[in-house]
């Protein structure tokens, strides 16, 4: 273990909790985290992963800053609209903590990179705002094996969850299929109260901190629900499909399918 | 009395709260279980804050003693 002096006082808080110590730092240190997306959820996980230290932070986004994101969007700010999100956030990440090593990927996932991407990285937090990517990443990290923190957010409403492959069930256990296009509102259509995401993003950066350190208890087969409207917490019992296309007994599945894009847009073309 | 056998020593004389009990712990965790560490403060709180941190970590403080010159020892066993 060696922390600068300067390392021991920004992380002394971290230090002093008994979960954590020098010990627990240096593996958030070592850790490298792959963000899909660095809008609404990616913003706040990708500003408190920073926060906390972690080594080498991944983020893929093929969108530039629009000033609509800003209702919610953490991560950019006035100045930033028109550029590259991942530049952006970027810049937001290290202007607070130069210790992190940020790595771009201004690419739209698809089936084509993928494994690559992602196979590069230990935990993967899932920020995306649609089923293609989704599906993707699920199918991706229960072949590669790393855990996945899921989070979506709907108006009022969040979901969280992790998926990781022989400790519990994966996106398609719950949802085996993505439903066919046209029949969920879309991204675009739904509308979202701000600080939504800011709470689930949240959520979702404590999972993965929690996974890097092997520390108290993710939501492995556990789906949370929270409603901002209601102000609760609700949580589910999720488990494991044996006829899931991806990781049940036999799978149907077996190579990463780039699906038609809801928004109207075509994504891995 | 029986002397204990000082296997580090720290020097922490000029760090406050929470850095005492940071520096601290960061010395224990380089150190195997069982071994003993002196640590060095000129901070009063730390005599308290210190043991009391590192008894609720699980560690053994073995002694407090006010070296009456402004600084303080404080011995703890690793767990």
């Amino acid at each position: 273990m060696n922390l600068t002096e300067e390392q021991i006082q920004r992380y002394s808080r971290h230090i002093i909790l008994p979960q954590v110590g020098g010990i627990g730092q240096q593996k958030l240190m070592d850790a490298k985290v792959l963000l899909i997306g660095a809008g609404g959820l990616g913003s706040p996980a990708a500003l408190y992963l920073a926060a906390a230290g972690i080594g080498k932070i991944g983020i893929v986004d093929f969108d530039k800053v629009d000033i609509s994101n800003l209702q919610r969007q953490i991560a950019h700010g006035n100045e930033d609209i028109g550029r590259w999100k991942t530049e952006s956030a970027k810049n937001t990440i290290n202007g607070m903590n130069p210790d992190v090593e940020v790595v771009e990927y201004r690419v739209p996932i698809n089936a084509e990179n993928a494994m690559d991407i992602v196979s590069q990285y230990d935990v993967v937090v899932d920020g995306t705002d649609n089923f293609p990517s989704r599906y993707l990443m699920n199918d991706v990290t229960v072949w590669l094996d790393k855990p996945l923190v899921y989070g979506s957010i709907f108006q009022f409403d969040g979901q969280i969850s992790v998926f990781k492959k022989g400790d519990g069930p994966c996106y398609r256990c719950l949802y085996p299929f993505p439903p066919p296009p046209g029949s969920v509102p879309s991204c675009h259509e739904a509308g979202v109260i701000g600080v939504l995401p800011g709470i689930v993003g949240s959520i979702q950066a404590a999972e993965a901190i929690k996974i890097v350190l092997g520390i108290g208890d993710p939501l492995i087969g556990r789906l949370m629900i929270f409603e901002a409207l209601e102000m609760k917490f609700h949580e589910m019992k999720i488990r494991k499909n044996p006829e899931c296309p991806v990781c049940g007994d036999s799978p149907t599945i077996t190579e990463p399918i780039d699906y038609e894009e809801f928004c109207g847009v075509q994504v891995g073309v | 009395m029986t002397e204990i056998q000082i296997d580090q020593e720290l020097d922490i004389r000029g760090e406050v709260c929470p850095f005492t009990f940071v520096k601290s712990k960061l010395a224990l965790e380089s150190m195997d279980s069982a071994k003993v560490l002196r640590i060095i403060t000129d901070y009063e709180p730390a005599t308290d804050n210190v043991p009391r941190s590192m008894q609720a970590e699980g560690h053994e403080v073995i002694s407090i003693a006010d070296n009456n010159d402004g600084e303080w020892t404080i011995v703890v066993r690793k767990k």
